[in-house]
């Protein structure tokens, strides 16, 4: 035996290898980040003169505030719509038969499979008011006149929830898949029944899967701005089309740097919060 | 300690356990335990001790047979609430819970108020001596001090029936007899019924009263230590348990108690039918332990030569080869000066009593 090559000190490597990736990240995330910073600290729309002015009126207008709010919410929303339907499939398929896990994962993993575009046109077929639902439930009598289901918060949360489940379904599968099953029988034979298993030990030793699940799911439904956009329609803006509207449409850039500034920070402060709430949840289920 | 009840009697009834996949892993096995009673069931890897385990937990059911504890069948009734506590072989403590919180967790269960909880998981910790832990996580915990945890957890719920599965596999041989002896002290003083999976047999033959040996799936016999190791009724159980000589002869007369038998190596011993009653002519395959074989000076006895002999400490092991080409070893205690034989030696070998030789009818 004895210490092979291969068991070098990581940190003895040259920091060299990771340079390239390093310059990219510089070249195409920081430096337009702090361009952005740089535009959104200027008053005028020709970026001129210095001020504060950009942050001021957004967080002055109520109208920039409630789009703020509602997507927040909208994240919200679409994150407990997957971490209510994605545990129950995680859970599946760790206690099923490996035929049927493959299955599963098929099934998790084929929304990722097919464009977002593609995907978000079939939900427009399934939610319209001629769409596969309301033609459904009209057919079968139970209603009368189309339920108004596109271009609804409904309707993107549902169809953010689907888009997005595979962020939620696969870290949970893999928290759930760390867990000693052992510990369910431990649990069982000192006498307690399936839902308290479930609440004092499977849940709380699955908990880094699901903040992991919750900050993927979040982060990508606030930003999802082609379904948000495709079937929210005109009557509701989230924070992505607002942005796009200032920057593209009203050539308002510095506007648009401080909307931009203001959601990531949002952001960043939700994604802390998931993050503190996991760590202060002890049993990171280590060894 | 008063306060613990005594063990409850334990009956497994013809229970035979197929899977799914059509694996037969029990069959047929029948074990009546009296209350209070340490229990090895031992067996090779793949035997169906587990299987055996997991049904009387409950966390199987078995396709065929009754389990019945005390004066209850329990076969409708579903792991919680069987009253069994449980040993993994992975001592699976919660990792995120406080060994305090996991000693306490079946009380929680069963709706018993924190202050009473702490207090008796106290108790419990200060029973398998670790009164000062109670507040670490397990994984803050040796392997040893976990498996304490895990004793006292198991304990907490007063079960009627305590199971161990392979308790002390992951335990280094000194930590393996202290834990042996722990466990042995609190059974003792708990009278709790015990049944401890194993594949070691020095731990089954130094912990239990009785010895359930088991071989795919079928009981081979149930018996105190001295009746497993000294007559053996199964060939399996024979070399299974302790290390024996088998070597092939044929019956010359036999009774109930004594059979004479003449070994293809060459000699004529008298052996103890031990699977049964011999009939006269058939083969015969002859179990001889390696310390129950002595050389002899004189024509008695058979004929070998000496391959290696290796000094294990307080004996010397040797390896004999036979005149029909069977490898036998000899145990001898080392005392004073006992050589180390030269290798190609011609010897002759005799069982020390006609009793100390086994005969079981050759199969096939
Ligand atoms: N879940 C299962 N499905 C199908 N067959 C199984 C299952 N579990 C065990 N078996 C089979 O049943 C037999 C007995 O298994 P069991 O786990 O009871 O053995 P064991 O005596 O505990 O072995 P070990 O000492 O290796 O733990 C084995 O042949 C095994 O392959
Ligand atoms: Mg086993």
């Amino acid at each position: 035996m004895g210490a092979a090559p291969a068991t070098r000190d990581v940190t003895s490597y040259g920091m060299g290898l990771a340079a390239p990736l390093a310059l990219f990240f510089l070249v195409f995330f920081v430096a337009p980040l702090l361009q952005l910073l740089w535009l959104s600290l200027h008053n005028d729309t020709a970026a001129l003169h210095w001020g504060l002015g950009q942050y001021l009126h957004f967080l002055t207008d109520p109208f920039s505030l409630s789009v703020l709010g509602s997507t927040l919410l909208l994240g919200a929303e679409v994150t407990a719509v997957c971490l209510v339907l994605g545990f129950p499939i995680a859970w599946l398929y760790q206690r099923v038969g490996p035929k049927l896990q493959t299955i599963i994962i098929l099934i998790v993993l084929l929304p990722l499979l097919t464009s977002v575009v593609v995907r978000t046109f079939a939900w427009i077929v399934i939610l319209g008011r001629q769409g596969i639902i309301n033609a459904t439930l009209q057919s079968l009598g139970i209603i009368d006149t189309p339920l108004k289901l596109l271009y609804t918060q409904f309707g993107v949360v549902i169809a953010l929830a689907q888009v997005q489940m595979p962020l939620m379904t696969l870290p949970l599968i893999t928290a759930l898949g760390r867990i000693d099953p052992n510990l369910d029988d431990a649990s069982c034979s000192l006498g307690a029944g399936s839902w308290r298993t479930f609440f004092r030990v499977v849940l709380p030793l699955s908990l880094p899967g699901v903040i992991a699940g919750c900050t993927l799911t979040y982060a990508a439904a606030i930003t999802a701005f082609i379904t948000q956009s495709l079937i929210g329609g005109g009557q509701m803006l989230f924070m992505p089309m607002y942005l796009y509207q200032q920057a593209s449409t009203l050539q308002n850039w510095p506007f648009a740097s401080a909307i931009s500034i203001i959601f990531l920070l949002a952001v960043l402060a939700v994604v802390s919060v998931f993050t503190t709430l996991g760590r202060l949840s002890r049993g990171y289920g280590g060894t | 300690m008063a306060e613990m009840q005594g063990g409850r009697s334990l009956v497994v009834d013809a229970v035979t356990h197929r899977y799914p996949s059509g694996a037969l892993a029990v069959e047929n096995i029948n074990l009546d335990i009296k209350g209070g009673e340490i229990i090895a069931l031992l067996g090779p890897s793949g035997c169906g001790k587990t299987t055996l385990l997991r049904i009387i937990a409950g966390f199987i059911a078995q396709t065929q047979g009754r389990i019945i504890i005390g004066d209850d069948i329990v076969d409708a009734l579903p792991p919680n609430k069987r009253a069994v506590g449980i040993v993994f072989q992975n001592y699976a403590l919660f990792p995120h819970l406080t060994v305090s919180d996991n000693v306490g967790y079946g009380l929680a269960a069963r709706g018993i108020d924190k202050a009473t909880r702490q207090r008796e998981a106290q108790r419990l910790l200060e029973l398998v001596q670790l009164p000062t832990m109670s507040e670490r996580l397990p994984r803050q915990l040796s392997g040893g001090q976990q498996q304490r945890v895990a004793l006292a957890r198991a304990l907490a719920i007063k079960p009627s029936i305590l199971l161990l599965d392979e308790p002390f596999a992951a335990l280094d041989k000194n930590l393996r007899l202290d834990m042996q002896i722990e466990i042995k002290r609190l059974q003792r003083v708990s009278g709790i019924t015990t049944l401890i999976v194993t594949h070691d047999q020095e731990e089954a033959l130094s912990m239990a009263d009785r010895v359930a040996v088991l071989s795919h799936g079928k009981l081979e016999q149930f018996g105190s230590p001295s009746d497993v190791y000294d007559r053996p009724q199964t060939l399996f159980v024979n070399t299974f348990v302790g290390s024996s000589n088998r070597m092939p002869g044929v019956v010359v007369s036999a009774d109930r108690t004594a059979a004479k038998v003449r070994l293809d190596a060459g000699a004529e011993i008298i052996a103890r039918p031990a699977g049964g009653t011999l009939s006269e002519g058939g083969r015969v395959t002859v179990c001889i332990r390696p310390e129950h074989l002595q050389f002899v000076g004189d024509e008695t006895g058979f004929a070998g030569v000496v391959g290696m002999s290796l000094p294990l400490g307080a004996t010397v092991v040797h390896e004999v080869t036979t005149a029909d080409g069977f490898g036998v070893k000899v145990s001898q205690a080392r005392i004073g000066e006992t050589r180390a034989l030269e290798s190609g030696a011609a010897v002759r070998l005799a069982p020390l009593a006609p009793s100390l030789a086994n005969a079981f009818p050759a199969t096939l």
